[in-house]
């Protein structure tokens, strides 16, 4: 069953759409995630679930019951938010009991329940403090507690780790992650950073101006991105993709190698002319263009350096550069994946 | 090659960088605050306390000292221990009434609705228009024969002409009447305190009140109260302040009566010891505001950094 499911969902503020129609099947356990550009709707998207906006139209299901007229206390849902949205005022054992005593749990209970959640997440020394005594680390974990103790359906995570240093949030994106497993919580997580979601995502939802672009995995999504958008939108550097046709090709740069390279597999030939190589040590990042393409559009190839013969790249001359036919993909003129089911 | 002219030494000046010394400079900064401080609410306080101390008298100016038998006299004067009440009643009166209908203010202001912005101009305008114009125009509303008040009163059937309160008249409606203009004229000041300290809340914090099950109630009293209280201290300290110590609302609508019923400090001072020229006992009267004020004052502040968040 499914935990979460969303019929045609459309959230307008005024005339502007802000999500643009989304069904959605969350089933029960699963880690999905919501990935998508700045201002997509996802957030808006997350708060419609949640109740902290009404959707102009379409079904919202939690648990299999329609709750589009509930408000958000009768819907069994925890959200965590972007900055956590922690009560200064009060210690972490009452941050984490709030949500309990809104709902007349009796006080016995209460404590059982803060401490079990408080022992899940590793808290149990800071009950006594009050949140601006805490790292950000330790906020986090507060606000995860505070979300989990009443055992919601679902837990929605707004941007969890934007506010974390880029060291702490490997870490944490780890940490909530085996938390998840662990719990077997339903768990919707909002993010615009492609790590994040390839890594922690169970399956992604690719969302572009409040519409779903793709659902999948995070190998479908980057193997067998649904369009365009979504092809760009994903990868480091994002797929090339050059006019070809009437329609588009597209083609990974970690696929897009020297010709010598090739194996056995049957690949299509490019000559290349390189313009600048970057080297970062685990990769090297090479900037150029292809002949007979575009000449002012940059193609890129990301090369393991171990492998690439020095004179195979040398800047300012054209070399043979080649891509499996089965790395290669094709769009329409729309930007839709030609021969895609 | 052209020769650059031969840099002559100055002889250095001790003096030439003293601005540039922030001991210096800084002392020049504050120099003109501590002189008004001192001059202007230092020396007038001494001579208050020494008047208070003496038995001068605009008729006897005769600086005769004579301990604390002005305190004394005071003390034994019921009149007096009628205007001590009377103070805490308009007060503490007035504040209560003014915060309430500030938070009240302030929760109908920060929702969107036609025309919020002339609204939020046009709340300000109790604190803005001159007291004494406002004060005559609440005169008229209390008035006995023609009061508007009254005439709604009685419009809506509430009470008949002959029972109609006589607002200024009675002496507890008329405490209540100068605490209400009071409340109308500190209420503006508590709406900017409240929207000031609700706005501040991060959204983030209200919205999990929201989804952790809180409802209107819980929200207003669990969460924003004790979030904006530090902020709503600090207004409250100002209102205490500025009220305790003040006299033009009583000086003009009533003059103190109808038979002292709405004396306060502020105003029995200046009534005894300018208007009556008894200065030593109206310094004296004055002087009773300073424990008062000193002690609620270190209270509230003490409390607003225990509460610290």
């Amino acid at each position: 069953m499914a935990a979460v499911s969303t019929r045609n969902i459309i959230k307008k503020f005024g005339e502007v759409p802000a999500v643009n129609g989304i069904s959605l099947e969350v089933p029960n356990g699963e880690f999905m995630v919501l990935l998508g550009p700045s201002g997509c709707g996802k957030t808006t998207f997350l708060r419609i679930i949640c109740g902290l906006e009404q959707q102009t139209s379409g079904d919202l299901l939690i648990g299999g019951d329609i709750v589009n007229e509930l408000p958000p206390r009768a819907r069994g849902v925890a959200m965590m938010f972007q900055s956590y949205g922690l009560y200064p005022h009060f210690t972490v054992r009452h941050n984490i009991a709030f949500p309990l005593k809104t709902q007349g749990v009796p006080r016995a209970e209460i404590d059982k329940k803060v401490e079990w959640a408080s022992q899940l997440l590793g808290i149990n020394h800071l009950l006594d403090r009050r949140p601006r005594q805490l790292s950000g680390g330790e906020r986090q974990r507060v606000a995860l507690a505070r979300a989990l103790v009443r055992e919601p359906t679902a837990l929605l995570l707004d941007e969890p780790l934007s506010n974390l240093d880029a060291k702490l949030r490997a870490s944490a994106r780890l940490e909530i992650k085996q938390f998840q497993q662990r719990v077997g919580v339903t768990t919707i997580y909002v993010t615009h950073d492609q790590v994040e979601a390839m890594g922690m995502g169970d399956r992604i939802a690719v969302i572009d101006h409040g519409i779903v672009r793709q659902v999948g995995t995070p190998t479908e999504i980057y193997d067998d991105p649904a369009d365009r958008f979504v092809a760009t939108f994903v990868g480091t550097p994002p797929m090339n993709i050059v006019a070809r046709n009437g329609g588009y090709l597209g083609f990974r740069p970690e696929n897009f190698l020297p010709k010598d390279m090739m194996d056995d597999e049957a690949f299509t030939e490019f000559k290349f002319r390189v313009d600048r190589s970057e080297y970062l040590g685990s990769e090297r990042i090479v900037y150029g263009v292809m002949d007979g393409f575009d000449p002012k559009q940059v193609i890129t190839a990301k090369l393991p350096p171990a492998h690439v013969d020095e004179a195979s790249i040398r800047p300012g001359e054209w070399h043979p550069f080649a891509v499996r036919n089965s790395a290669l993909r094709n769009f329409d003129k729309d930007g839709k994946r030609a021969g895609r089911h | 090659m052209v020769a650059i002219a031969d840099s002559v030494p100055k002889p250095a000046s001790r003096f030439r960088f003293i601005l540039d010394r922030r001991d210096v400079l800084g002392s020049i900064f504050v120099a003109p605050a501590i002189l008004y401080v001192l001059l202007l609410v230092g020396v007038p306080f001494l001579m208050a306390v020494y008047y208070a101390l003496s038995a001068y008298t605009i008729y006897d100016p005769s600086w005769k000292f004579v301990g604390l038998s002005n305190f004394e006299d005071i003390l034994e004067n019921p009149v007096f221990l009628q205007t001590l009440k009377n103070t805490f009643i308009f007060t503490f009166g007035s504040q209560a009434l003014g915060l309430i209908l500030g938070k009240f203010g302030a929760l109908v202001l920060l929702r969107p609705f036609p025309g919020r912005k002339i609204v939020r101009a046009l709340i300000i305008l109790p604190w803005a228009v001159p007291i004494a114009l406002a004060t005559v125009a609440w005169q008229w509303m209390f008035d006995s024969l023609y009061s508007v008040i009254n005439w709604t009163f009685i419009a809506l059937g509430f009470v008949t002409r002959e029972e109609a309160p006589n607002w200024l008249g009675s002496p507890d409606l008329a405490l209540l009447s100068v605490t209400i203009v009071n409340a109308w004229r500190f209420f503006p000041f508590a709406i900017v305190i409240f929207l000031a300290g609700i706005t501040a809340i991060p959204q983030d914090v209200l919205d999990a009140a929201t989804v952790d099950g809180a409802g209107f109630w819980r929200r207003n009293y669990q969460i924003i109260m004790p979030m904006i209280l530090p902020i709503m201290t600090i207004g409250l300290v100002f209102g205490i302040v500025f009220t305790f110590t003040d006299l033009s609302i009583v000086f003009l609508m009533t003059m103190g009566g109808p038979v002292g019923a709405t004396s306060v400090l502020g105003f029995a001072g200046f009534q005894t010891g300018i208007t009556s020229g008894d200065v030593s006992h109206g310094a004296a009267i004055s002087l009773f505001m300073l424990p008062v004020l000193l002690i609620v004052v270190v209270f509230m502040l003490r409390f607003i950094r225990r509460r610290e968040i």
